[in-house]
C-alpha cells in the first residue's frame, strides 16, 4: 500500500550554519538591556530617574552641601538657608553616647564595650576556635563585670543570703540523694536526709514569710535553727546515703552541686566587694549606653527564656503546655508598649510596699520578658524542624528528656534557627528605642531631649537628631541582617549542588 | 562495677520498681509543682496589689467607667465632650486605634505590593530604587520614624497663612492637610444604593461566567464588563437625582483654616510613619512570595500557550499568594499593635487614651492596662483563629 504525501515544500540543500548565540553579553549591552528593552521598560526607567530627581538632590543639598559642620550654639544654624545641623551633633555626641554618665566616669563604659567586643568578634566568625569558652564568658563573666564596672558595684547584699545558699546548697544534696542512693543498705539513710530535706525547705519559707520573730537563743530565732538543723542532717545523711550506696559514681553525682553553689557563693562575693568605684546610679545612665544594655540583657535573657517557653509548649504535661501558649499568646498578642506600661505602672503594685524597684530594670523586665515569647515560637520552629528519628534515637541511646534535649535536640534546632533568632534580635534592638515612652533617655530619647535646649534650637536641629539616631540604629540593625544572612548561606550547605 | 543480680543497671544502681523513676507519676508531680508555684506567685502578687491599692487609696473595679470623663479629645470619630464617660472615652480611642490601622494596612499593603514586585523587577533602575528603600527604613525604628515625621516634618511646615498650596484647593500647613470636604445632599443615598445593587451585580455575573466557561469554555469580559457597570451605573443615578454633591473648599480666615476636610498632623505622622515602616516588611514578603513559585510554572504555563500576563494572574499570583499570605496578616497586626506607639506623638488612640489619660486621672492602672490589653489581644486572636481557617481552606490538599 502506498501513500502519496502532497508536499508543498521540501529541503534539498543544507541550510548555511549560523553562528552560536552569544553566551554572555556585555555589562554595557545588559544595563542596556534592562533599562531600555521594551516601551514599558523606557516608561519605568523614565519614573525612576524622575524619582531619584526629585529625592536624592534635596537631601543631598540639605545634609552636606548647605548643612552647618561647625559652630558652639544655634546662631550657626538659624540661617534661612542652612541645612543639617551637624555642629549640634558634635556638640552633644558624648551625650548621645553615654548620657548624664559622670564625665570623669566614662572611661567604665568605654572599658565595657571593649570587654563586649572581645567577646563577641571571636564569637561572630565561625572560623575562630574555642567556642565554648568564648560562650561562658560572654553569658556568664562578661555580664558580671559589665554589671560591676557600669553601676560600681559593692552592693548591698545581706550575710543573709549566704546562709540561705548554704541551707539550700545541703537541702539539694538530700534531694539529690533520694534519686540517686538507690542502694538498699542506704534506704533509711536516704529517707533520713530526703525528710530533713522537705521539712527544712518548708521551714525556709514558714522563717521568709513571718520574718525574725519568737525569742532569739544565740542570736538565731526557734526557726532558724530548726533549718540549720535540717540543713546539717539533710547534708551528712544525704552524703552518706551517697557514698555508702555507690561510692565513686555517687561523687560524681553531687558534683555539678558544689560547682553551682561555689559559683553562686563567688558572683555574691564579687558583688558584695568594694572595688573602689563610684556608684553611678541607673538614671544618670542614657544615650547609647542604654540602648545597648537594653538590647544585649533582652537578648541574654530572652534566648534561655525563650528555650524554655518552647520546650514547654511542646511538652506532653498539659499544665507546663498551658502555661507556656497561654504566655506566648498573651504576650504576642500585646504591644510592647502595653508591656512596658505594665513593668513601669504594674510591677511595683506587685511587690510587697516599700520595695523599691530601679526604674531601667523594670524595663529590662519588660522588654525580656516580651522578646522571650518571640524568641520561644522561633525555637519552636526549629525544634519541629528536627526530624523525629532523634528524638528516638536520643531516647534509644538511654538518655532522659533533659538529656537528649541538651546534647541531641536543641543544639541541631538552635543552629537551623541561627537567622531567625538574629530577625527577632534586631527587631528587639529597634524596639529598644520604646523604652523613651516610660521615661528612659536611650539614643533617641536623649537627642530629644537635647531639642530642648534652647543653645541649639533652630528649625534643623529635630531633623538633623534624628537623622543621627536613624543612622547609628540602621548600622546596627543593617549589620545584624547581613550577618544573618551570611550564617544562612553558611549553613545552607545541605541544599547546594 | 560487679553487677551481681540483674536488677542493677550498668551503674549498679538498683532498677527501680520506686515510684521515683516513674515517667507518669514524675510528670504530674512536675505538673503539680508548676501549679502551686504558678499559683503562690499570682496570690502573692494579688495580695500585695491589694494592699498597695487600699494604703494609696485607690478604688478597683470596673465601675470608673460609668464617671464623667472631664477631659477632652482632638480627634473623635464620633460624638464626645468632656462630659461624656470613660466609657465613651474608650470608644473613642478604639474608634481611632481602628481607622489608623485600617488606613495603613491599605496604604502598606499598596506600598508594599508596589516595592516588592518593583525590587523584581528587570530594570536595574527601578529595582535599585525598590531595594534603597527596603534595607533603608526596615532597619529604622518604627518610633524614630514617627517623630521624625511629626516633629521634624510636620511641625516645621509654615503656618497656615503661608500654607503649601496643593492641586484640587488643598494645603497643607503644621497644622495638617486640609482637603476639600465633599458634603451630601438630599437623594445622595440613591447613588450609594445604586453603587451598591451594581457591586452585587457585579458579583453575580462573575458568578455566572465562571459557570458558563466551566461549562462551554466560552470566555466572558467580566472585567471590562464589570467595570462599565460600578462606573454608569452610580453615575447615572447620581445625574437623575440632579448631582445632590457640594465641595466645600478650605479658606483661610484670620490665622486658620475654615471648612473643608481636616486631616490632623498626628493623624498623617501616625499613618505615614507606620505605612512606610509596614510595607517595607510586606515588599519583602511579596519578594519571596513571588520568588518561591517555581520558574517550571511560568514555564510550564507558557508551553499551554498563555500569554504574560494571564500567566501571572492565573497561575503565579494564586501560588504566591498562598505563600504571602499568612506572613502577610502578621504584618496587619504588627501595624495595628505598632499604631499604639501613637501614645507618643499624641494621637488620640486607644493607648494614649485608656492607658494614658484615663490611667492616670482616676489612677487604677490594673483596670485600665487590663482592658488596652484585651482589646489587642481579642484582635490578635480574632485574626489568628480567622487564620488557621484560610491556611486550612488554601493548604494543598496532598496523598
Amino acid at each position: 500500500m502506498t501513500t502519496t504525501f502532497d508536499l508543498a515544500y521540501v529541503r534539498r540543500e543544507e541550510e548555511p550554519v549560523l553562528p552560536p548565540p552569544r553566551g554572555r553579553i556585555s555589562g554595557i549591552e545588559a544595563v542596556y538591556a534592562g533599562l531600555f528593552s521594551s516601551f514599558t521598560n523606557i516608561v519605568l526607567t523614565v519614573i525612576g530617574l524622575a524619582l531619584i530627581i526629585m529625592v536624592v538632590p534635596p537631601i543631598v543639598r540639605w545634609a552636606f552641601i548647605d548643612a552647618v559642620w561647625t559652630g558652639n550654639s544655634r546662631e550657626a544654624c538659624i540661617a534661612p538657608e542652612a541645612g543639617a545641623c551637624w555642629a549640634f551633633v558634635k556638640a552633644k555626641f558624648a551625650q548621645f553616647m553615654y548620657g548624664r554618665y559622670p564625665v570623669e566616669e566614662r572611661w567604665r563604659v568605654e572599658l565595657t564595650a571593649v570587654l563586649l567586643i572581645i567577646g563577641l568578634v571571636p564569637m561572630a566568625i565561625p572560623r575562630v576556635p574555642f567556642k565554648r569558652q568564648n560562650a561562658i564568658y560572654l553569658l556568664a563573666l562578661f555580664p558580671l563585670m559589665a554589671l560591676i564596672l557600669l553601676t560600681g558595684g559593692n552592693f548591698d547584699i545581706p550575710v543573709g543570703i549566704f546562709r540561705l545558699v548554704a541551707a539550700l546548697a545541703c537541702f539539694a544534696v538530700g534531694l539529690t540523694a533520694m534519686f540517686v542512693a538507690s542502694h538498699p543498705a542506704a534506704a533509711a539513710l536516704r529517707m533520713l536526709a530526703a525528710t530533713a530535706a522537705l521539712l527544712g525547705m518548708v521551714l525556709v519559707i514558714a522563717a521568709l514569710a513571718l520574718g525574725r520573730v519568737g525569742p532569739a537563743i544565740l542570736g538565731y530565732t526557734i526557726i532558724e535553727i530548726a533549718v540549720i538543723a535540717a540543713a546539717l542532717v539533710a547534708f551528712f545523711a544525704g552524703v552518706a546515703a551517697i557514698l555508702a550506696g555507690e561510692g565513686a559514681y555517687g561523687a560524681r553525682r553531687i558534683l555539678p552541686l558544689g560547682i553551682t553553689t561555689a559559683a553562686v557563693v563567688v558572683v555574691l562575693l564579687v558583688l558584695r566587694a568594694d572595688f573602689g568605684l563610684t556608684w553611678v546610679e541607673t538614671p544618670l545612665w542614657g544615650g547609647l549606653l542604654v540602648t545597648l544594655v537594653v538590647a544585649i540583657v533582652g537578648m541574654v535573657g530572652s534566648m534561655p527564656l525563650g528555650i524554655l517557653l518552647a520546650l514547654g509548649r511542646r511538652s506532653k504535661l498539659p499544665v507546663v503546655r498551658f502555661v507556656s501558649i497561654a504566655f506566648i499568646e498573651f504576650v504576642r498578642g500585646v504591644p510592647l508598649i502595653t508591656v512596658l506600661f505594665m513593668a513601669s505602672v504594674m510591677l511595683p503594685l506587685f511587690l510587697p510596699p516599700g520595695v523599691n524597684f530601679d526604674k531601667l530594670l523594670r524595663a529590662l523586665i519588660g522588654v525580656t520578658l516580651f522578646s522571650a515569647a518571640y524568641m520561644a515560637e522561633v525555637v519552636r520552629g526549629g525544634l519541629q524542624a528536627i526530624p523525629r528519628g532523634q528524638y528516638e534515637a536520643a531516647s534509644a541511646l538511654g538518655m532522659g528528656y533533659w538529656q537528649s534535649m541538651r546534647l541531641i535536640i536543641l543544639p541541631q534546632a538552635l543552629k537551623i534557627v541561627i537567622p531567625g533568632i538574629v530577625n527577632s534580635f534586631i527587631s528587639l534592638f529597634k524596639d529598644t528605642s520604646l523604652v523613651l515612652i516610660i521615661g528612659i533617655f536611650d539614643l533617641l530619647g536623649i537627642v530629644q531631649l537635647n531639642f530642648t535646649d534652647p543653645n541649639w534650637a533652630s528649625p534643623n536641629t529635630p531633623a538633623t537628631g534624628y537623622v543621627f539616631a536613624a543612622a547609628v540604629f540602621w548600622l546596627f540593625c543593617f549589620s545584624m541582617s547581613r550577618y544573618s544572612i551570611y550564617t544562612e548561606r553558611r549553613l545552607d550547605t545541605g541544599h547546594r549542588r | 562495677m560487679a553487677t551481681g543480680d540483674g536488677l542493677r543497671d550498668r551503674h549498679g544502681r538498683s532498677r527501680g520498681t520506686s515510684l521515683l523513676y516513674d515517667p507518669a507519676v514524675r510528670g504530674y508531680a512536675t505538673q503539680a509543682l508548676v501549679a502551686i508555684v504558678l499559683v503562690l506567685l499570682i496570690g502573692w502578687f494579688v495580695s500585695n496589689t491589694i494592699e498597695n491599692l487600699q494604703r494609696a487609696n485607690i478604688a478597683s473595679g470596673f465601675g470608673f467607667l460609668w464617671n464623667r470623663a472631664g477631659f477632652d479629645i482632638s480627634q473623635t470619630l464620633i460624638p464626645y465632650t468632656a462630659e461624656d464617660t470613660y466609657a465613651r472615652a474608650f470608644l473613642v480611642g478604639l474608634l481611632n486605634t481602628l481607622l489608623v490601622a485600617f488606613v495603613g494596612v491599605v496604604l502598606a499593603s499598596i506600598l508594599g505590593f508596589l516595592a516588592g514586585v518593583a525590587r523584581l523587577a528587570k530594570n536595574p533602575l527601578i529595582a535599585g530604587i525598590a531595594a534603597v528603600y527596603v534595607e533603608t527604613l526596615r532597619n529604622i525604628p518604627v518610633l524614630l520614624q514617627l517623630l521624625f515625621w511629626y516633629r521634624a516634618v510636620l511641625s516645621v511646615l509654615p503656618a497656615p497663612r503661608q500654607a503649601i498650596a496643593l492641586p484640587f484647593g488643598s494645603y497643607l500647613s503644621n497644622r495638617g492637610l486640609l482637603l476639600p470636604n465633599l458634603i451630601a445632599g438630599e437623594g445622595f443615598a440613591a447613588t450609594v444604593a445604586a453603587a451598591a445593587v451594581a457591586i452585587l451585580a457585579v458579583i453575580v455575573l462573575a458568578w455566572w461566567a465562571r459557570r458558563r466557561q466551566m461549562a462551554t469554555g466560552k470566555p466572558f469580559p467580566v472585567f471590562f464588563t464589570g467595570l462599565a457597570i460600578i462606573v454608569i451605573l452610580p453615575l447615572l443615578t447620581f445625574a437623575a437625582t440632579g448631582a445632590p454633591l457640594t465641595v466645600e473648599f478650605p479658606e483661610l480666615k484670620g490665622f486658620n483654616f475654615v471648612g473643608g476636610f481636616h486631616v490632623f498632623p498626628e493623624f498623617m505622622a501616625l499613618v505615614l510613619g507606620l505605612t512606610l515602616y509596614t510595607a517595607t516588611f510586606i515588599a519583602e514578603i511579596v519578594r519571596a512570595g513571588i520568588l518561591a513559585v517555581p520558574h517550571g510554572q511560568t514555564e510550564a504555563a507558557y508551553a499551554l500557550g498563555f500569554r504574560p500576563g494571564l500567566t501571572l494572574r492565573l497561575v503565579i499570583i494564586p501560588q504566591a499568594l498562598r505563600v504571602i499570605i499568612p506572613p502577610l496578616t502578621s504584618q496587619y497586626l504588627n501595624l495595628t499593635k505598632n499604631s499604639s506607639l501613637a501614645v507618643a506623638i499624641a494621637y488620640p488612640d486607644l493607648v494614649s487614651v485608656f492607658a494614658g489619660t484615663v490611667l492616670n486621672q482616676t489612677g487604677q492602672a490594673v483596670e485600665a492596662i487590663f482592658i488596652t490589653m484585651m482589646v489587642y489581644l481579642a484582635i490578635s486572636l480574632a485574626t489568628s483563629l480567622f487564620m488557621n481557617w484560610f491556611n486550612r481552606h488554601v493548604a494543598l490538599v496532598e496523598r
